[in-house]
């Protein structure tokens, strides 16, 4: 189906039909080539008998912001057509968008609608900055822009353009040239595209791979696949691998998950593998105690009528809660063979190559003190003169070798440390603050089911290292502190629940002392 | 080396007489000044007519065949003033900058040019920085065109057209012995089109020739009583001269129908948007056939009242075109038909919106509001009353979903761990007054670094600290870069400061390039350049400029030293100016160097180190500290596949160019241990080798060693369902 030559209201019924002038906007983030794939298309145009402009707006959208590139063709009948330099909204006929949000934008923009366009667009994600910089989870979901897509024009052509291209060693711009002939809105042979792209000369093999791939997945794909938010599929549970003495023990405790609730047997394994994996297996049973407790709560006051969340949500943040971040898990998890191997894959190293690795670490006083004896530490840690002369011999930014010998024997000896972890300071502060955090719990349970969930996921907060850390600390303490302020509430729990999900919106905490405050107004 | 090279392209400026050009329109219009017979060319960049500069840098070899001079110049003043070779040689010379930023620097040299006339040619092509896009404020370069008495033309922006342009303005410069500017949009200077070359011509006249004849005249030059009858002359000879030659050269187009009730006044740069206006109306055809009698100024400034009048007679309501403020042509256009008694009416802010760009939206609803209220007849049943369906999806909707996406600075690129020591140097000692300036590293000003209160000009940035330079319990900070420093900055912020006894702290950014601009060399550029005379450090003109601290850091990527030396310069007791040169090559311009040049040595056997980060997503707790100090393209978050975690995690993509700058964040302000640098070395050597399987023995039997007394969960996946 072409666009072209199709007639319209006449002008002047001088002319009865005349040529459709086909309308094409290519929207990209600076450095994805939609300069390539708007020249490819120009040229495509030029060679097959058709007059063609494009035209595009750089300037600083070249760094990184978003750029429109527009493009006109017309069949050549020997004479210079006037064509447009910007499209008006309702009248483009193809948009291409390089990125779902850039097809969010363009449907914004007025360029896609329902009667005419066909919106082609890759589905893979370049997040913008305000999605990566909140301290909570920024990401915009990808089914609403789907979703309006679908809604807002004629034809709608989604697959991930970006992977396609990148699996046959391309560009997206090639992909969405092979989706572009695939959609047959241009009255141009798969062949003629090709031509296109072997003129160009520069990566033509890999180019022409990632093009076939794009058009076939308009043909295989004629509607958006699943978006990224559909739920994945359960895998096997599988055993780990270790001595078989281990494997028996860490069975047993399996054993005991598979006597809880059905709604929260999935968490309570992943978190049980996770302090397991931090500790040992008798931390694991340390943590089947906390929340066999927590379950005989929920029992009591009739959690079974809510899917037992308060247990589903204790197997969660009692994991997170006793699996802390601290010296010795850092230097466990950089020192391990399935990291080096992961750090292989990922840097794509090959058989006749070597890898160095170097991390980036700065050790200060207070985690030095943390990883002492607890008396040894608070002793310390008492004596500020003292803190402050040792803290200048450590705090400083050091960078460490672990594919070299002297350093991964220091963070391999600092992760053996983990045997002596439960007599350190920092074990007896997170232990402490973790059953205040329960006890809190279990008060507030008793009168509110829904408030209690929301004080277990308040730990959400607490994360990060040094200053981060500490500011996790203290938004937690200041929600778990507004408690009060809310309790007897029919609404209580959303409060804390709003209150949590402002605490993540900025670093500060801005957003979280205005909420705080709102509520002590009310 | 620039952004962009045209050295392909730039074989396109050879062609000869009946062959097809195709391709920019900019490339265009440099083919057009060399088949003006122009003797000299300079310019300063700035989009969009970088590219005409960087063309012209590429195509010097062509230039230097037809005698013609090119010159990159310091600065649009500079540049502006070139053109005084052609006040007394008969020499067509040519210039451009992006406007209005390039025309105020360049007004006094322009409005002393105009003053004294010219006998060459003198053209000044403008890159016209207005609506989607402009990085600059929104203003008319119309406005000096009048206050000067330049002659300003503002061609349809189509290949053909705008090379004609290139001809008549030298033309008209000549028959009226003044400078004339010609106005290209941004989007023309980008448009590929076609159009039928002629022959290159060599200069009538070059420099070297009227170099070695001087001549000069007293009566040309800007003193009194010469300036005072270079007014007279203006509006008594040339202006004249002017308007005769545009009106029997028929510069200015009628398209359309003679007669008609009803007519449109456009500049020639909306000649494409009226049409697709009048095609969507349907009056118009897809090659130009309008049913509505349209005048089309390519010349907008002088206007030759006679064409206009007699386009008006007869007509019952004429729309203006105009695109911004103030409406210079309307006002100008309701003067002439008030005086002629004229029944006319004259339509033009209103119907269209008194400022901004007309877009397609804009153009389709302003000429249907006009043919409404004058022509309604003419209108289909639709356009007359058009039922606005509602949109398929409400903009709150969208707005919801969709995240702005702001421009930011490059992957790798040096000028972010500059604020972002700079962030932590605030974090330390408080906010302060940070004057920004023109250049990339305006972009601090946006998230996530949020830094820089003003931009007054280019290389003004320490000018624009000048009023804080009083005693109080902060310094004030500003910036500059390396290109606004040669611009012009040397001597307006540095020498101003110093001269003022400032105490301030100036910070100056120097990647090696005007880098916004697409790269070119300056005086300070670390490349050799056959043609011009580059490395000449910034750091050596500040202390000749007399500062006494000045601090040079060679790799700004040292996050920690770049805050000490800052916190040094907020802090210290020295008296006067606290200068720090922050260096480190753009990394657009070294990875476009160094990127084939690793290939090829990785290809041909040769030991390379290619570095690169990564995060170990099980030690990143997802607060996105890092980010907030970043904000590095490669550096984005993913979602875990794992219940237990709440957040994204940061990771970093396959584009990273292991600049370092998320490690030393991470170090300096004490973020968390997750990031990590991995050098692959390609082709090691046997050293390398030897010491790698040592290693890997060793660190093997150990982690094989904990491995035994552990159980091992690395092939499960933590997932619930």
């Amino acid at each position: 189906m072409s666009a072209a030559t199709e007639s319209t209201g006449s002008a002047g019924g001088a002319t009865a039909a005349r040529q459709r002038i086909i309308k094409l906007a290519v929207l990209a983030v600076g450095g994805q080539g939609g300069g390539v794939l708007s020249d490819w298309i120009t040229a495509t145009a030029e060679e097959n008998g058709w007059r063609a402009q494009s035209t595009s707006v750089p300037g600083v959208a070249q760094r990184t912001g978003a750029t429109v590139y527009y493009i006109e063709m017309v069949p050549d009948e020997g004479r210079q057509p006037v064509f447009s330099l910007m499209p008006t909204p309702g009248d483009v006929d193809i948009v291409v968008a390089a990125e779902l949000m850039e097809a969010g934008r363009a449907i914004q923009r007025g360029f896609v609608t329902a009667d005419r366009t066909t919106l082609i667009t890759s589905t893979h994600r370049a997040l913008a900055l305000i999605e990566k910089a909140e301290p909570g989870d920024g990401i915009r979901p990808n089914a609403p822009v789907l979703d309006i897509a679908r809604r807002s024009c004629a034809r709608l052509i989604a697959a991930d353009m970006e992977r396609l291209a990148r699996s046959h060693g391309s560009m997206i711009s090639a992909s969405l040239f092979g989706a572009l002939a695939g959609a047959g809105v241009l009255p141009f042979t798969a062949e003629q595209f090709k031509e296109t792209i072997r003129a160009g000369g520069r990566g033509v093999e890999a180019s022409l791979r990632a093009f076939d791939a794009g058009r076939t997945s308009v043909e295989l794909n004629p509607e958006p696949a699943a978006s990224e938010d559909a739920a994945c599929a359960p895998a096997a549970p599988s055993d780990p691998a270790g001595p078989k003495a281990l494997q028996d023990a860490y069975a047993a405790l399996t054993a005991r998950v598979a006597s809880y609730p059905a709604p929260a047997q999935a968490m309570l394994a992943a978190g049980l593998q996770k302090v397991v994996d931090f500790q040992d297996l008798a931390y694991g049973a340390e943590y089947l105690d906390r929340v066999d407790a927590v379950l005989a709560l929920d029992k009591r006051i009739d959690g079974g009528s809510r899917n037992f969340l308060l247990t589903v949500d204790a197997a969660k943040y009692i994991a997170n809660a006793m699996a802390y971040d601290d010296v010795v898990r850092v230097a466990d998890l950089k020192t391990r063979a399935s990291r080096f191997a992961r750090v292989r894959a990922e840097m794509g190293v090959g058989e006749g190559q070597v890898l160095h690795t170097t991390e980036f670490m700065h050790p200060r006083m207070e985690e030095v003190c943390g990883t002492l004896p607890a008396g040894l530490g608070r002793w310390i840690e008492a004596r500020p003169g003292l803190m402050r002369n040792l803290d200048r011999l450590v705090n400083r930014g050091r960078r460490v070798r672990t594919d070299g010998l002297f350093w991964f024997l220091m963070l391999y000896g600092v992760g053996g440390l983990r045997r002596w972890r439960r007599g350190m300071l920092r074990h007896k502060v997170e232990q402490a603050h973790l059953e205040a955090w329960l006890a809190e719990m279990r008060r507030v349970a008793e009168q509110d089911y829904d408030l209690a969930v929301e004080v277990l996921r308040c730990r959400r907060l607490v994360k990060g290292y040094s200053d981060t850390h500490a500011r996790g600390e203290s938004k937690f303490a200041r929600v778990i502190g507004a408690i009060p302020l809310v309790e007897g509430r029919p609404d209580a729990a959303d409060w804390i629940r709003r209150l949590r999900e402002l605490a993540l919106k900025d670093e500060a905490g801005e957003a979280l002392d205005g909420g705080i405050r709102t509520l002590r107004e009310l | 080396m620039a952004e962009r090279s045209f050295a392909k392209e730039v074989q396109q400026l050879r062609i000869g007489a009946g062959q097809e050009f195709r391709g920019e329109g900019i490339l265009a219009l440099t083919k057009a000044l060399l088949q003006c017979g122009v003797g000299y060319v300079g310019g300063y960049q700035g989009a969009p007519i970088s590219h005409l500069m960087d063309v012209l840098a590429d195509g010097e070899e062509i230039l230097s065949e037809l005698g013609v001079h090119f010159e990159a110049s310091a600065n649009e003043a500079a540049a502006g003033a070139t053109l005084a070779a052609s006040v007394h040689y008969p020499i067509r010379g040519a210039v451009a900058w992006k406007s209005t930023v390039g025309t105020n620097v360049a007004s006094d040299a322009l409005a002393n040019l105009a003053s004294g006339g010219v006998t060459g040619g003198a053209l000044i092509v403008v890159g016209e920085d207005y609506g989607e896009g402009s990085s600059i404020m929104q203003e008319r370069s119309h406005a000096f065109a009048m206050k000067s008495q330049i002659w300003l033309l503002d061609p349809r922006p189509n290949l053909e057209s705008i090379v004609k342009a290139v001809e008549d303005g030298f033309e008209l410069s000549e028959a009226s012995n003044t400078p004339v500017m010609l106005q290209v949009r941004i989007r023309a200077c980008h448009v590929h089109g076609r159009f039928i070359a002629k022959d290159n011509q060599r200069p009538k006249m070059t420099v070297a020739e009227a170099l070695e004849n001087p001549r000069r005249d007293s009566a040309r030059v800007v003193l009194p009583p010469a300036a005072f009858a270079h007014e007279h002359e203006k509006v008594d000879r040339r202006w004249p001269a002017a308007v005769d030659f545009v009106r029997e050269r028929k510069l200015n187009e009628r398209f359309g129908p003679e007669d008609g009730r009803v007519g449109i006044v456009l500049q020639g740069g909306m000649y494409n948007g009226v049409l697709r206006a009048l095609q969507l109306l349907g009056l118009a055809d897809v090659y130009g056939e309008s049913r509505i009698p349209l005048y089309v100024l390519n010349v907008t400034y002088p206007l030759v009242d006679d064409e206009f009048l007699a386009f008006c007679a007869g007509k019952d309501a004429v729309l203006v075109v105009e695109e911004g403020q103030p409406n210079y042509l309307e006002q100008a256009f309701g003067a002439m038909l008030h005086n002629a008694d004229s029944p006319t009416r004259l339509r033009g802010k209103d119907p269209f919106p008194k400022a901004g760009e007309y877009t397609g939206q804009v153009m389709l609803d302003g000429i249907r509001a006009f043919l409404r209220d004058h022509a309604a007849e003419m209108l289909s049943d639709q356009d007359r009353a058009p039922n606005r369906s509602q949109d398929a999806v409400p903009a709150e909707e969208l707005a919801a979903a969709v995240p702005p996406r702001p421009p930011g600075f490059c992957t790798g690129c040096p000028e972010r761990p500059i604020f972002a020591a700079m962030k932590l140097v605030e974090k330390d000692l408080g906010e302060h007054h940070i004057a920004g300036d023109i250049g990339c590293h305006l972009f601090a000003s946006l998230p996530p670094f949020n830094m820089g209160a003003t931009t007054m000009g280019y290389g003004l940035g320490p000018a624009s600290a000048s009023a804080f330079n009083v005693p109080a319990g902060k310094r004030s900070i500003s910036i500059i870069g390396d290109g606004g420093f040669w611009h012009n900055g040397l001597n307006s912020s540095i020498g101003g400061a110093v001269f003022n006894k400032s105490n301030g702290l100036v910070v100056v950014v120097d990647n090696n390039y005007t880098a916004a601009t697409g790269g070119q060399d300056i005086l300070s550029s670390r490349a050799s350049n056959a043609s011009r005379s580059t490395k000449h450090p910034i750091a050596n003109a500040i202390r000749g400029m007399g500062v006494d601290w000045v601090r040079q850091i060679d790799r700004t990527y040292d996050v920690p030293k770049m805050r000490a030396t800052m916190k040094e310069a907020l802090t210290t007791d020295a008296p006067g100016l606290k200068v720090i040169v922050a260096s480190s090559e753009c990394m657009l311009n070294r990875q476009r160097r160094e990127k084939p040049q690793r290939a090829e040595a990785v290809k041909d056997g040769k030991r390379i180190v290619q570095p690169r980060f990564g995060v170990d997503e099980d030690v990143c707790t997802g607060d996105h500290a890092c980010i907030r100090l970043s904000g590095c393209p490669s550096l984005s978050v993913k979602r875990l596949d794992d219940p237990l975690r709440d957040d994204p995690v940061a990771a970093i993509d396959e584009s990273c160019v292991g600049c370092g700058n998320c490690g030393e964040v991470a170090d300096a302000a004490v973020l968390c241990p997750s990031f990590y640098r991995a050098d692959v070395v390609h082709n090691p050597n046997a050293f390398d080798r030897f010491l790698h399987r040592l290693r890997s023995r060793l660190i093997g039997a150990l982690q094989g060693r904990r491995a035994r007394g552990r159980l091992d969960f690395s092939g499960m996946p933590a997932r619930a369902g």
